[in-house]
């Protein structure tokens, strides 16, 4: 990639605007090509600019390199530059006539678990990236857990460097199969195998010559055409209510609404509703999205609910549909990632904020570590380190209106925060685990260090 | 979670699937939300730039019917277009908002900063900014910074904590998972929070035409007074231009950021209206900052650097 595209022919105002939002994360090891893949989509779609571009020859020729290092497009910090490795999340954007794209692009060491967790709570998709010479490996069966357990919709298994294996169907069919089979085991919903090259660009924007045996999209094709919008008939509504709006003005004097952003389903006026975690009931009076009143609205649009009874609601309480109310509880049990460098013990006293509400609580138990490799469960590790994965028990201080995260990404999951320095702690979702119990090894034949 | 047996364009056409305008939008608003919610003293920044205008419409849309539960904020140069001080003001007065100004000038007459040789002034905003956010004790500051700007600020969070000194640490920023923004913070810290993190230039513009939002007159093109200097055409004026050697003519030119007239330069346009700017932006080759920013050019590391200082 040394020279920029040509531009291309410019967009209307009516064909950009028409557009909808895809989030998605990549995920690979370190020498998958994750940013040539990343450099390529950027590149192809148009949004490496000339300066950006000029500003990495530059940079590149200055250090005696002979091609410009497209890793210096997207590694922003000076201490990634220095090591040559990506060392956090960073959020980048492209777009094409059907779609605009967020990606989080998430670093490939080992010991950023936490990043591509962060990546993924918010992504509708993940790429994986593999090694067509190396196949799936320790690292991709982590990738594919990750994705499994933050329940990201959709998973796109990118079969790299196909050109280094003499583009041959036989080798991209053995990966797919057995990737698939894995992942499809950890309850990923959708996986879609692509044979790529992404230096020698086959099948990520334009479909390859090499591979006439390959039928399906190429990546860019899948980006624009996979499904953002989710099935709402049958979620579970959930408001949580993020600020009271009072005007108390004349024109306004007795206006009352519960602003917040709707985490999931629809909400209809005329609905009854129960507010948790008191569990006063009302019906919904009317709904104002962002100043314009509406018969329905549904996630994930920001609204202002008007209730018809004057009851006690304030920041913190979610209101749900009286015919659909969660349980609440103070007893959480949960999947977590620490993602904080000091441990999560035992004992250990945290804030816990779930939706707008932030509650005292206490960890009460570390049942098990995961490790990710192979899913066996490590009985009472005693404490979770960065990096960690594991099943833990916390006690809360109030009731907690908590959904399992399998039926809601959003009520389902919650963050611990460290009362002392405010440092976040953890990243939880509340109910089962995709893992099933399997036979459990003793902690003590571990290293303990399993990523 | 359902599984989707064909992948199909019409999937996106149900009722239920947003634009990603209304997606942006719904973030940000949720965002604004958060902070009223659980800070004492938030301010927005608001120069009278495009990005400033749209947060300030997003507020606005957030508390509807109610007023904006924050004060403005604006680090004043002392080399702004009067064209958009005029509009920061006219702004201010229209929604019967509190405008906090922290004036690089003064602190340059008291003796406190310096002129640099090179006469930008972008680099001097932070000192007065950081110590008005110490000495009105601000504990949020909103922020129309955007990850599409530049590499650096692609690392930054929604809710990025600063320490007393109001520096960044980017190895030391808190993870950010689903919408859960952790706000918590030490006497003294704050928080800088960026609605606008996942918009791109072109969003901006798209939304200010769905929106019809007023915007300076300088964001299209019109005849002005220039002069070259390191490849940006600059607005000839008192604040130190042209120099020897360089020679002012009148071209048609319009602005694509707007901040200090020593380090914002114009671009060539004949894009008089919002669809014109917008067809224009789609087929540049250019980014905002490359385009018109001095201040970017200076180092591989600019933008990280001023940011770990406690710039915006």
């Amino acid at each position: 990639m040394t020279s920029t595209t040509e531009p291309t022919e410019p967009l209307s105002v009516e064909q950009l605007s028409a557009t909808t939002l895809l989030r998605f994360a990549t995920a690979g090891s370190v020498d998958d090509g994750k940013s040539t893949l990343v450099g390529r989509l950027l590149h192809d779609s148009k949004s490496v600019l000339t300066d950006q571009l000029e500003a990495v020859e530059r940079a590149s020729a200055s250090r005696g390199q002979d091609t410009p290092d497209l890793a210096l497009l997207t590694d922003g910090l000076r201490a990634e530059r220095e090591q040559g490795i990506t060392i956090d999340v960073a959020y980048r954007y492209f777009a094409t006539a059907r779609r605009r794209f967020i990606l989080a692009d998430t670093p490939g060491h080992v010991q950023y678990t936490r990043n591509m967790v962060t990546g993924a709570s918010t992504a509708d998709l993940a790429v994986v990236l593999v090694d067509a010479r190396n196949g799936v490996i320790e690292q991709t069966r982590r990738h594919a857990a990750v994705a499994a357990l933050l329940r990201v919709p959709h998973v796109v298994l990118a079969v790299n460097k196909m050109d280094l294996v003499e583009y041959k169907e036989s080798v991209f069919a053995a990966i797919a199969e057995e990737f698939t089979a894995y992942a499809s085991e950890l309850g990923v919903p959708e996986i879609t195998a692509i044979p790529i090259s992404a230096l020698a660009g086959d099948n990520v924007v334009d479909a390859s010559a090499n591979m006439d045996w390959y039928g399906g999209p190429t990546v860019l094709e899948h980006l624009e055409t996979v499904p953002v919008s989710h099935d709402l008939g049958h979620c579970h509504a959930r408001l949580p209510v993020q600020y009271v709006i009072r005007p108390q003005t004349a024109e306004h004097p007795d206006y009352r609404g519960y602003a917040g952003q709707i985490a999931a389903g629809t909400f209809r006026v005329g609905e009854s509703v129960t507010v948790l975690p008191s569990g006063r009931t009302t019906k919904v009076a009317g709904i104002d999205l962002l100043g314009k009143p509406v018969d329905v609205a549904w996630t994930p649009q920001s609204v202002t609910l008007l209730l018809e009874d004057d009851i006690d609601v304030s920041r913190g309480d979610l209101i749900v549909p009286s015919k659909d109310a969660p349980p609440t509880t103070q007893d959480v049990e949960a999947t977590v990632c620490h993602v904080a460098d000091q441990p999560l013990t035992v004992g250990h006293r945290v804030l816990l904020k779930h939706g707008t509400r932030t509650v005292k609580a206490i960890v009460k138990d570390i049942p098990s570590r995961l490790t990710l490799d192979d899913l066996s469960l490590h009985p009472h590790p005693g404490q979770l380190v960065a990096n960690d994965i594991g099943r833990v028990k916390i006690r809360a201080a109030e009731p907690l209106p908590l959904d399992s995260y399998a039926d809601s990404r959003r009520t389902g999951a919650f963050i611990l925060i460290d009362p002392a320095d405010g440092t976040t702690l953890t990243a939880g979702m509340v109910g089962e685990s995709f893992a099933a119990p399997q036979p459990v090894k003793d902690e003590s034949d571990d290293d303990g260090w399993d990523f | 979670m359902t599984t989707v047996a064909s992948v199909s364009e019409e999937t996106d056409s149900t009722p239920y699937a947003l634009s990603h305008l209304d997606a942006l939008e719904s973030e940000a608003v949720h965002i604004f939300r958060e902070v009223a919610g659980e800070f004492e003293r938030p301010v927005i920044l608001f120069s009278g730039g495009k990005d400033s205008i749209v947060m300030l419409h997003l507020a606005l849309k957030a508390f509807a019917p109610a007023a904006i539960p924050f004060t403005l904020l604006h680090v004043d140069t002392g080399h702004n277009f009067p064209e958009v001080l005029e509009y920061r003001d006219r702004t201010v007065e229209k929604h019967g908002l509190r405008l906090h100004i922290a004036s690089v000038q003064d602190y340059i007459d008291r003796g406190v900063l310096r002129e640099r040789p090179d006469g930008t002034r972008n680099p001097l905003q932070t000192l007065p900014l950081t110590e008005k956010i110490q000495s009105e004790h601000f504990d949020a500051v909103f922020g129309g910074g955007r990850r599409d700007e530049e590499k650096a600020r692609a690392k930054e969070r929604v809710f990025s904590l600063r320490d007393e000194f109001s520096q960044w640490d980017p190895r030391r920023q808190r993870p950010e998972l689903w919408q859960l923004y952790n706000g918590r913070h030490a006497p003294g810290e704050h928080v800088r929070v960026f609605p606008l993190s996942n918009w791109t230039e072109l969003d901006v513009w798209q939304y200010i035409a769905r929106e019809g939002i007023e915007l300076p007159q300088i964001y299209f093109a019109h005849e002005r007074e220039v002069f070259q200097r390191s490849n940006m055409w600059l607005t000839a004026g008192e604040w130190g231009g042209p120099k020897d050697g360089e020679t002012v003519e009148k071209r048609l030119v319009r602005y694509r950021t707007v901040g200090d007239m020593s380090c914002t330069g114009a671009v060539d346009s004949d894009a008089t209206t919002l669809d014109a700017v917008i067809t224009e932006i789609a087929a540049s080759r250019l980014t905002e900052r490359g385009a018109t920013r001095a201040d970017d050019k200076m180092s591989e590391a600019a933008m990280e650097d001023r940011k770990r200082e406690g710039y915006f």
